[in-house]
């Protein structure tokens, strides 16, 4: 029996989130540009996003938080009850989210809700993978770069999610993690990579809702969409297996232990290498080219990329996949950027949360993201396909 | 002196009934009987003798049914208990149904199809003593030809999806006549048509291609022209879509189908708020299908019994279903379907008293009250988006600014952003005041969906209820959120449990199955 009045859910909030936006800083990591921020007379919001987040949830709610600013002093000005975590050794980086992160799963959080942006979903992440914990995770967008596929909408709804999942009534789905060097958006370049896989409390979308049967959750959703992109998978040819969950659960289907965060090469239901980066990428697709498929010269039918959609923003390339380069791709895909060897996945629900925003193509060459830009057939299920537009990102 | 009738508050009180009824096989009580049959009398058995003697032993029980044993007066009591636990079509302001078309089904027609020439009719009688049922299948098709610019409608179908179903058979035979079978086999449809299109499509073994709305919010022609190819064997869209958003450049489909040789079929279950307007022969649509039990007011009848009308062009009619009922002079006839015909869709030919009902609305109404029926529909849906839109926190995506037709597919995500309720949680708080809504079919294209269809059948004073239950819910869920979350509170049930429904190892779907499934699940005592 769980005791009723054991806190459940674990509240963390990076005090010095979202510093760096309204400065203009591109960001808030670094405690230069935290300073510099305060200098301009930014007040950090991510204190007051949670606590809005908070006055979702019943009053006196028991809530295990970081101590003081990392999530105490706001659970008890949103009228709930702190349990706050140790920790002994406060360093104002992102150590203190990991820290305290790994500490509210000791103590029985099955629930972290998080204030801030990519940086603290990346330690919040990481805080995890230290506890060897796959308890859901939820942003409070408080942030200033949100590439992530785990924030709510608002500080409301993030509230509102939490206490859904923990009334049992929430479905859980899985959501990349990506983060961006700041260092390098501040000198001009966009390189946000994908750091891990999580998983995320949505709306259930009820059944009795329902006119007609869809998968009940997503994970039967992504499997879906994993045995509609296996079906179209074809003999001899040498496909880049993006990262992600939609293409991890495909490799899974196949019997495939692969790397949910990294490009690997698959052949004919067999993994050649994993992890790949854009050099030994460049390199499989050579030889795919070069009779070395197993079928003798000139009967290999060449290579083919397959990947899901990453992130919040709807990602297709050059966000959390950079292995999956223009050069890559040009070499997999030809010239003309064959679109029948390009195999895009993604859930239906993972479509209309995009709004009829265009899929997000940032390869670094324009030009090979204009020729990948149009309508592309994402594969949603067996037999099931949408066609959903693509476009170039031009550098968001 | 008479007293004064007292005042009523701005919005109902309502509440609803709590019963707690067992379901009605706990009812059961040995020795009870609902009807005790009168013994044959002596001198009737003399004449006739042993009339089951004769039964096969093949067609006897070799034990009673396990049917529940109840009085009549308890019966009565268990099913109007229920009815009052319930918020169904003839209760409540039921607008909040869209895409359902929930109006009002006339009950002078449910004694039309009580009387006896009609409800004891047999399938199997000869032509010569249903000439009446004939002449009422024929005369339907007449008008929804009429109404269809349709050249043949068949009326077998028992469903909107079975006539759907019916409709992608048809595309099927079509293309096998043409030896196209294997060569195509994609069908199109959008994400705002209904999903039995595609899901009929999946079931005949087709691929299916869903086009997403563009930018406006109108099927993207430009989708489809990049999804088109010699391998399409239909496209299958609704038109207006779920959004109550018209198809500006319908035609421009169909042609675009019809160029690469692939089939255009047009799903106007709901077609409320085009009838007399525009048609599906107009368009160059190749079939088409009506639901007798939304435009045509015949009831819902919770899951049956419905009816489905096919509509066909020219050249799919050798496709059909049949037999169909002829005209022969003054006579009426059957005519069995040809050698293309996809075979039968039903036992017989059709749900005859739907149709007789469907026959009877537009009988009634005529060329003039079918047209008023849409215009009134959408003036109806209009005159309702202008009190919905004026709540903060609703808003209706896509073609901003533009009038819809007969429904709108609405949104509170600014509300749900600004207090975390969600649209199913308005949804159920609207119970309490005593009607409720859907919010929309799956996946949420439309963020925090609610879909309202108002139909022609309820009063401008009913539409200004139904906002101001919304407009008062939505007041709440800024004000005292935490009462919409633990809604309803005035309802026959709390929260129900929708884990059960998402889990096939939970289903029970008969009696039988729940107690072999669940031998020691406790049994109510009968009250």
């Amino acid at each position: 029996m769980i005791n009723a009045a054991a806190p459940r859910l674990g509240l963390v909030v990076n005090p010095v989130a979202g510093l760096g936006g309204p400065a203009g800083l591109k960001g808030s990591d670094g405690a230069a540009i935290q300073a510099a921020a305060r200098a301009a007379g930014v007040l950090a919001r991510a204190g007051e996003r949670a606590r809005q987040a908070l006055a979702s949830l019943p009053d006196g709610t028991p809530v295990l938080t970081g101590p003081g600013d990392l999530g105490e002093d706001m659970t008890r000005e949103a009228g709930m009850v702190p349990v706050p975590v140790d920790l002994p050794d406060r360093t104002g980086t992102g150590a203190d989210t990991r820290v305290v992160t790994a500490a509210l799963v000791a103590a029985g959080a099955e629930l972290v809700l998080f204030a801030g942006g990519d940086g603290t979903a990346r330690d919040v992440a990481a805080g995890l993978t230290v506890s060897g914990s796959r308890i859901p995770v939820l942003g409070v967008p408080a942030g200033v770069k949100m590439y992530s596929a785990c924030f709510a909408v608002s500080p409301q709804a993030a509230g509102a999610l939490a206490a859904e999942l923990l009334a049992g009534s929430a479905t859980v789905v899985e959501a990349e993690v990506l983060d961006v060097d700041e260092e390098q958006v501040r000198t001009g370049r966009v390189d946000p990579r994908l750091f891990a896989l999580v998983r995320t409390p949505a709306h259930p979308q009820r059944s009795q809702g329902r006119k007609v049967a869809t998968p009940t959750g997503d994970g039967a959703a992504v499997a879906g969409v994993a045995a509609g992109l296996a079906e179209q998978l074809r003999p001899g040819v040498t496909y880049l297996v993006g990262p992600g969950g939609t293409t991890a659960a495909l490799l899974r289907r196949l019997g495939l232990a692969g790397t949910p965060l990294g490009v690997d090469v698959l052949r004919d239901g067999e993994l050649l290498a994993t992890d790949m980066d854009e050099t030994r990428a460049l390199a499989a697709v050579g030889a795919s080219h070069d009779g070395n498929c197993g079928r003798g010269d000139d009967a290999c039918p060449g290579a083919g990329v397959v990947v899901g959609v990453v992130g919040g923003q709807g990602f297709l390339f050059g966000r959390g996949n950079q292995q999956l380069s223009a050069r890559v791709l040009t070499a997999a895909l030809g010239g003309e950027l064959a679109r029948d060897r390009l195999l895009v996945g993604a859930t239906e629900r993972k479509l209309t949360e995009f709004g009829g925003r265009p899929l997000l193509i940032d390869t670094g060459e324009p030009g090979v993201d204009r020729a990948l830009a149009g309508m592309l057939r994402v594969t949603t299920g067996p037999g099931r396909t949408s066609m959903y537009p693509a476009t170039a990102a031009n550098g968001v | 002196m008479s007293l004064p009738i007292a005042t009523k508050p701005a919005l109902r009180r309502f509440h609803q009934a709590r019963w707690d009824e067992p379901i009605v096989f706990e009812l059961d009580a040995p020795g009870e009987r609902g009807v005790l049959p009168p013994q044959v009398e002596p001198g009737v058995r003399e004449v006739v003798g042993d009339v089951l003697a004769d039964l096969p032993g093949s067609l006897r029980r070799p034990s009673a049914p396990a049917l529940p044993r109840i009085g009549q007066a308890r019966v009565l009591r268990h099913y109007l208990r229920l009815s009052q636990e319930n918020l169904g079509a003839d209760l409540n302001v039921d607008v909040g149904q869209g895409t359902c078309t929930m109006k009002y089904a006339p009950k002078v027609n449910d004694q039309l199809v009580a009387d006896p020439g009609l409800r004891d009719v047999h399938p199997l009688q000869g032509e010569e003593s249903v000439q009446g049922a004939l002449e009422i299948l024929w005369r339907t098709e007449q008008a929804l030809k009429a109404i269809s610019g349709m050249d043949r409608v068949s009326l077998h179908s028992t469903g909107g999806s079975s006539a759907i179903w019916t409709n992608v058979a048809m595309i099927r035979a079509y293309h096998a006549s043409r030896g196209e079978a294997e060569q195509r086999d994609e069908v199109i449809t959008t994400i705002f048509s209904h999903p039995s299109n595609a899901a009929a499509a999946a079931v005949a073994g087709y691929k299916v291609i869903t086009i997403h709305p563009d930018a406006d919010g109108y099927p993207d022609l430009d989708a489809l022209r990049a999804a088109l190819s010699e391998r399409t064997a239909a496209i299958m869209v609704t038109n207006p879509e779920d959004t109550g958003i018209y198809n500006p450049r319908i035609v421009e489909w169909v042609e675009a189908a019809h160029a690469v040789g692939a089939l255009a079929s047009y799903d106007q279950a709901n077609a409320n708020g085009i009838l007399g307007i525009t048609r599906a022969r107009d368009a160059g649509f190749d079939v088409c299908h009506f639901n007798l039990h939304k435009t045509f007011g015949t009831p819902h009848g919770s899951g049956g019994p419905g009816a489905g009308a096919n509509g066909v062009a020219e050249h799919m009619a050798p496709f059909l279903p049949g037999p169909m009922a002829e005209r022969d002079g003054d006579r009426f006839r059957l005519a069995a379907g040809g050698e293309l015909s996809i075979g039968a869709v039903s036992a017989f030919y059709g749900v005859i008293p739907t149709i007789a009902k469907a026959y009877a609305w537009i009988a009634a109404l005529g060329a003039p009250g079918l047209r008023a029926v849409a215009e009134t529909a959408v003036l109806n849906n209009n005159y309702l988006m202008s009190k919905i839109l004026a709540i903060p926190g609703a808003s209706a995506p896509y073609a901003t600014g533009r009038r819809r037709v007969e429904q709108v597919r609405y949104s509170w995500q600014e509300l749900y952003e600004d207090t975390g309720i969600t649209s199913e949680e308005i949804g159920v708080r609207a119970a309490d005041y005593g009607t409720h809504y859907w919010t929309s079919h799956h996946p949420y294209v439309v963020p925090q969906p609610f879909t309202l269809e108002p139909t022609e059948s309820y009063s401008r004073a009913e539409l200004d209820e139904y906002a101001a239950i919304l407009a008062q819910v939505a007041h709440e869920a800024r004000t005292d959120p935490e009462m919409v979350r633990t809604a309803p509170h005035n309802q026959t049930v709390h929260h129900t449990h929708h884990d059960d429904l998402d889990d096939p190892e939970r289903w029970a779907v008969t009696w039988r199955g729940y107690l072999c499934k669940y031998p020691d699940a406790p049994q109510h005592r009968r009250p």
